[in-house]
């Protein structure tokens, strides 16, 4: 007899136990059966890092600040930076959003991240050394994504990078005013900490020496190279192109942009060398972009705060020539497919510098020479491993194809990682099957609470335009918990408890610690736990004959 | 309203427990060591909503009392189902009475304890809608007008449920009962009949006189904890689906609960001194067909030809229901 199922006491004048309709055995009754289940949650399965989003939120909820940040860090290094950069497919996700607005979950990362650093907190590998040596060139996010996960897989890891300073685009690319370098830092640091070699202001040229030396090698050499367009222009017009405008800076350099500058290109570098420029003292930044608004690359959020802070948009319009002190602008409309044509009407604009944010290209000069590898449209093709043609040599980030931002290329350094130490071991990795998913249908929402989102402070636009300083600001901690708390926990066990209060036949037993049973002597597989549980976490199955 | 809900962002108050919420601010049926005034092995069908109200309400009357209560039920399913002689499904001490006297059954046993000095051990009647608000409301209405030291539950499932599903006092208009069956150019429940129980008690000005649903767990342990401050008679009335005669799939038992109270057709309040002093609001309104159309008992007004005109009925009276206890905010009343 379960624990729960027996009586303190027996109250005065009752003898329950002769006759009690325990006797009854009403689970002889049901034709389906209850059964607790994990389910895939949208936020989880959109996320490029694959963190355990609902589970880590969970931990944040009840203050388990720092539980909730290791299991954050057992999937990405960077939950500082990932609070500041990344562009949330997980909120997008969100099944909140269905019901009023998503979970903030990057701004309760970038709490638990900040509170990381605050409190030093550090991390350490619990594997034995297994004494194999993995090279990676490249100490951008997917670099030291990879260098720290080998690290916690027992082996010996050396990252090289050409730069005088790791992080790459975190550090060379994205600018300060969104995330300060301190930051970065912190977290490369810690990783540094773990035992990883960093061997800064080494340019790896070529691969065979270290194919040799290293028993494997992860090339993340990420996009650097401004791609240019073929724009006609006079000797002295002023043409700089983003990232090395953005890199330079970062360098200690001060690019002399006049007052007037043109940003040439729709994406997020565009936004940020426009909103830099305005920091830099440019009066007029002026994005001119072949498209329209709803299809330009860049996120909405920086298009806006590019807006707040004065930054103007030339929606389908495009250079066709630069000169001293001016550019022509074409105005373009789009074609039935979408596509940015001519119109052949002309206009000119006072213009100091242009700047070119066309996108990037890599630098893959490494590669000349190393046998089975395939270069195609620029980037490395690699296998569902990571793995190029050439065995043992491995590639993730920006050089090879997928989205560009810093959490797929951290999510790369994970999967490349797993595979490379299965590699090493002489195995494969297989990736454990997902669990079917949570979709919003399965919730029951009634059991939340009306909750509206809680929003980031923003420094106010006059400040902004002076100075670097963080545009965004994070969350204190009890609006962190809030945040955390808005979480319905979707297709997991939340502990609430209404599984164990809604059974008319008190066949859920509560065992402690977030655990349920059914006693299956008594459920008469009403369904009523599976309709009422909130998260969508138990499931009726047909009762086997 | 004499409750404060707890706020609580996630899951609000509306669910069972929490486990960000303090043990004592938890429900008591949160707790693993309630009652289970009603244990397992009974024999009310899969999903009975009488079953469920009676343990939430009995459980939370124990905790209330410090487990010093006797119980008489009158005959009906909640007897039926939980005491086949010899067995029995009652943790608690329970007398049976007959169909119609429960409430007088109740008194005596309030005297008696009195005479014996107990003033320690608190008395609660309880029945289904048949037993109190047709046969049993005449000693029921005395024993609300000498006001004796009862609590007095009835567990509504709008019919007499245990012999057949007929009609009560406190069956819905429109429903289909198998004496009120869905033919004719009226079918169903005629309307202008029946008696709201709660309103006849609140005429009686006993010092207590609450409605609850099986939906809102903590309102109705609140409800039934609050009852047992009072000393005299007092009245709860508890809406309790009943998937066998309302024709409804046994894990919607909840839902549809809740829907009644979501559009206004039963409206969830209490009083003191004969004085409304506190209504749970509706949280989002609907209209009432979405209550009627997942119960069968209803599936005549949503047949080939649609009933509208008896719907029309329906919503209006629940619309005056919401205007008579103020059931939603006055800038949300459309
Ligand atoms: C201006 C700008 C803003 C961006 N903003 C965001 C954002 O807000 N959010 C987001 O998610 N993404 C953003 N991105 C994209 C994101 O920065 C990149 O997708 C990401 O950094 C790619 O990571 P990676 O590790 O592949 O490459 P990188 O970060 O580019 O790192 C590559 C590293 O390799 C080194 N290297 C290159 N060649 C060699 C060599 N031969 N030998 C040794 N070392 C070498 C480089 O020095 C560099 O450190 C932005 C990009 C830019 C340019
Ligand atoms: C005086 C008398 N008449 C009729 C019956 C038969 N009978 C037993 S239970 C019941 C119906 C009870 O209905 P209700 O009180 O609404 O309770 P429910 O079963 O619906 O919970 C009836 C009519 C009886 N036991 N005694
Ligand atoms: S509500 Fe929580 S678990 Fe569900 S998608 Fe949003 S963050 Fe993930
Ligand atoms: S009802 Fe609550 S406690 Fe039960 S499984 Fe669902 S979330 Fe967990
Ligand atoms: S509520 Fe109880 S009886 Fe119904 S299915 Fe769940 S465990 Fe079984």
């Amino acid at each position: 007899m379960p624990e729960s199922r027996q009586h303190q006491s027996v109250p005065f004048a009752i003898s329950l136990d002769p006759g009690s309709s325990l006797a009854n055995k009403t689970g002889s009754w049901r034709t389906e059966v209850p059964k607790y289940v994990d389910r895939m949650p949208p936020c989880n399965h959109a996320c490029p890092a694959g963190e355990n989003i609902q589970q880590w939120l969970s931990s944040a909820e009840e203050a388990g600040y720092e539980a909730a940040w290791r299991q954050i860090m057992a999937d990405n290094p960077f939950p500082a930076v990932m609070g500041r950069v990344c562009y949330r497919p997980c909120e997008t996700a969100c099944n909140r959003a269905v019901l009023d607005e998503a979970v903030g979950i990057n701004s309760v990362e970038r709490f638990l991240g900040d509170e990381a650093i605050a409190q030093n907190w550090s991390i350490e590998s619990a594997v034995a050394p297994t004494g194999k040596r993995v090279l990676v060139v490249g100490a951008g996010p997917s670099g030291l994504s990879a260098a720290y996960h080998l690290r916690l897989l027992g082996h010996e890891v050396t990252v090289r990078d050409s730069a005088k300073a790791a992080g790459g685009m975190m550090r060379y690319g994205i600018p300060r005013y969104r995330l300060p370098r301190d930051v970065v830092d912190a977290e490369i640091q810690r990783i540094v900490d773990l035992g990883v070699r960093l061997e800064l202001g080494t340019a790896v040229t070529e691969l065979a020496g270290p194919l040799d030396e290293f028993d494997a090698v992860f090339l993340a050499v990420g996009a650097h190279i401004g791609r240019r367009a073929e724009i006609p222009a006079g000797d002295s017009a002023r043409i700089l192109d983003a990232v090395s405008l953005l890199s330079g800076l970062e360098e200690g350099e001060r690019p002399l942009l006049g007052r007037r500058v043109a940003v040439y290109g729709g994406g997020n570098t565009a936004m940020d060398v426009a909103r830099t420029a305005r920091r830099l003292g440019a009066t007029d930044a002026v994005v001119i972009y072949r498209r329209t608004e709803d299809r330009m690359p860049a996120h909405p959020i920086e298009v806006t705060e590019a807006l707040e802070e004065g930054v103007r948009m030339r929606w389908l319009s495009t250079i066709t020539a630069a000169d001293a002190g001016r550019i022509t602008i074409e105005k373009m409309r789009l074609d039935a497919t979408g596509f940015p044509q001519p119109t052949g009407e002309f206009e000119e604009l006072d213009t100091d510098t242009v700047v070119l944010a066309l996108g990037q290209s890599s630098d893959l000069t490494l590669l000349a020479g190393v046998p089975g590898v395939t270069v195609t449209d620029g980037v490395v093709e690699v296998g569902a491993n990571l793995m190029t043609g050439r065995p043992g040599l491995f590639a993730g980030g920006d050089m090879v194809p997928d989205e560009r931002t810093v959490t797929v290329a951290v999510g790369h350094g994970k999967k490349a990682a797993r595979n490379i130490d299965a590699w090493l071991r002489g195995t494969s990795f297989e990736r454990p099957p997902r669990h079917a998913p949570a979709t919003f249908d399965r919730l029951n929402t009634w059991y939340f609470s009306d909750a509206p989102a809680t929003v980031r402070p923003r420094l106010e636009s006059a400040r902004r335009i002076t100075t670097f300083d963080e545009v965004t600001g994070g969350l204190d901690e009890s609006t962190a918990l809030f945040e955390a708390r808005r979480c319905m926990s979707c297709g997991n066990c939340l502990e609430c408890d209404n599984c164990f209060g809604v059974c008319p036949d008190n066949a859920v037993i509560k065992l402690g610690d977030g655990r349920y049973e059914i006693d299956l002597d008594f459920c008469k597989g009403c369904g009523l736990c599976a309709a009422e549980c909130p998260s969508g976490a138990i499931e009726m199955f047909p009762e086997r004959s | 309203m004499g409750q404060q809900r707890i706020r609580f962002y996630q899951t609000g108050s509306f669910v069972v427990g929490n486990r960000l919420l303090d043990p004592d601010q938890r429900s008591v049926q949160s707790d693993t060591r309630r009652t289970n005034s009603l244990n397992s092995g009974h024999r009310a069908c899969r999903g009975c909503g009488e079953a469920l109200g009676a343990r939430y309400v009995l459980d939370a009357v124990m905790r209330a009392t410090g487990h010093q209560m006797v119980a008489v039920n009158a005959t009906g399913c909640l007897e039926v189902f939980s005491t086949p002689y010899p067995e029995t499904s009652w943790q608690i001490p329970w007398l049976h009475s007959l169909f119609g006297n429960a409430p007088a059954v109740a008194t005596g046993v309030a005297s008696a304890l009195r005479a014996k000095g107990r003033r320690d051990v608190r008395v609660v009647g309880q029945g289904g809608d048949g037993g109190t608000v047709d046969i049993g409301l005449a000693c029921l209405s005395g024993m609300f007008e000498r006001n004796d030291d009862v609590l007095y539950i009835c567990y509504d499932n709008g019919g007499y449920m245990n012999t057949g599903v007929q009609r009560s006092g406190a069956t819905p208009h429109g429903a289909a009962t198998t004496t009120t069956p869905a033919v004719g150019p009226d079918p169903g429940n005629s309307f202008g009949q029946g008696k709201s129980l709660p309103l006849i008690a609140m005429a009686h000005r006993i010092p207590y006189v609450a409605t609850a649903t099986v939906a809102d767990l903590r309102d109705l342990e609140y409800k039934a904890t609050r009852a047992m401050e009072f000393r005299g008679a007092r009245y709860l009335h508890v809406l309790v689906p009943c998937p066998l005669g309302w024709r409804t799939g046994p894990h919607e038992t909840i839902r549809v609960a809740r829907l009644a109270t979501e559009t206004g057709m039963f409206p969830v309040f209490e009083a003191v001194d004969g004085e409304v002093v506190g209504v749970t609001k509706i949280r989002r309104r609907l209209p009432v067909t979405e209550y009627l159309r997942p119960q069968g008992r209803f599936a005549h007004l949503f047949g080939e030809t649609p009933r509208s005109d008896i719907i029309g009925k329906l919503q209006a009276e629940a619309d005056r229901t919401v205007r008579t206890f103020g059931l939603v905010d006055p800038e949300e009343v459309s």
